[in-house]
């Protein structure tokens, strides 16, 4: 069938303003592979809406906002959070791929962590959902090792001379996710409203004060 | 291994914004992304069968923007499991959007 079948009015606008962007040609290649796909009987297209809603809805930043809390309120989980991240995230009901191996690393007053992945974009999903633009860009995954200082500083977080800077590159195997320390004057809140003062960036440790 | 139910992933709802950004900018991002994620539960892969050919993308093309890199992984990974042929793929594309 063409588009000519269609039973168009010509006695009316045609509205050409309804019309949508032409369809560039990686889009059409990601149509094509979702229609073989499916024509195979491999994946159907509710598996596929399933999993981006659970990505746009479920997963982000407000699930790791709660782990860091509750580390900050709770040394017995702080300390089973730090020597084994995955069980203890999972205990707040956070899992799923790409967190099957956390390692939760803890800033002090000595030390600040930086969480990048050189290679592409490994990023904890569970608990930060889907990485930012700027984590996926060359300029990041390239700097982030080679200058951190320097970028921190550019991010808005310059660290003194005597804060020593660790950073973690991600892989397929480990995520990383850090704990930020908690803010000062903080001690009349309670977890629910700590949570709410944790950055996504702090997770990643591009913002080092809360 | 990567084979957790989606049933098991739980937390609490936000709309699909992060930290203001859109979580996908274009409708086919997300059904880049998805099939893969999908593909892999499904296949019960290990994550790395597929981040290991986004890695060997990247690093071909690194100025590529990453869902076309990502959309690339995602072909090799469907041709290199014999789920369907390249040309298959290029036989399937279509002309325009399907409507939505």
């Amino acid at each position: 069938m063409t588009e000519h079948d269609h039973d168009h009015d010509h006695g009316h606008d045609h509205g050409h303003a309804h019309h949508p962007a032409p369809l560039a040609p990686i889009e059409a290649r990601v149509a094509a592979i979702e229609a073989v796909l499916r024509e195979a009987n491999v994946i159907d297209p509710e598996a596929v809406d399933s999993v981006i809603e659970m990505f746009e809805h479920t997963m982000g930043p407000m699930n790791g906002a709660k782990v860091v809390a509750r580390a900050w309120v709770d040394p017995e989980y702080r300390e089973r959070l730090l020597a084994d991240g995955t069980p203890a995230i999972a205990e707040l009901g956070f899992g799923g791929p790409e967190g099957d191996h956390m390692v939760v690393v803890a800033n002090t007053p000595e030390v600040h962590n930086l969480v990048v992945c050189t290679l592409c974009s490994c990023y904890p999903w569970p608990v930060l959902g889907l990485p930012p633009k700027w984590y996926k860009a060359p300029a990041y995954r390239s700097r982030a090792v080679r200058e951190p200082r320097a970028l921190l500083a550019e991010m808005g977080s310059p660290l003194p001379d005597d804060v020593e800077v660790r950073v973690w590159d991600s892989s397929a195997e480990v995520r990383y996710l850090v704990l930020p320390e908690r803010p000062p004057n903080t001690a009349d809140l309670s977890e629910e409203e700590l949570a709410a003062l944790v950055t996504r960036d702090a997770m990643i440790g591009v913002q080092r004060v809360l | 291994m990567c084979n957790v139910s989606f049933e098991d992933w739980t937390g609490d709802g936000a709309p699909p914004r992060d930290n203001g950004e859109l979580v996908f900018e274009e409708p086919w991002h997300a059904r880049a992304f998805a099939m893969a994620v999908a593909l892999v539960e499904k296949l019960d892969l290990p994550w790395s069968d597929f981040q290991s050919r986004l890695i060997a993308g990247i690093a071909d093309d690194p100025d590529r923007e990453y869902y076309e890199s990502w959309a690339a992984a995602l072909e090799q990974l469907v041709v290199d499991h014999g789920l369907a042929t390249a040309d298959a793929i290029t036989a399937a594309t279509p002309t325009e959007r399907a409507p939505l």
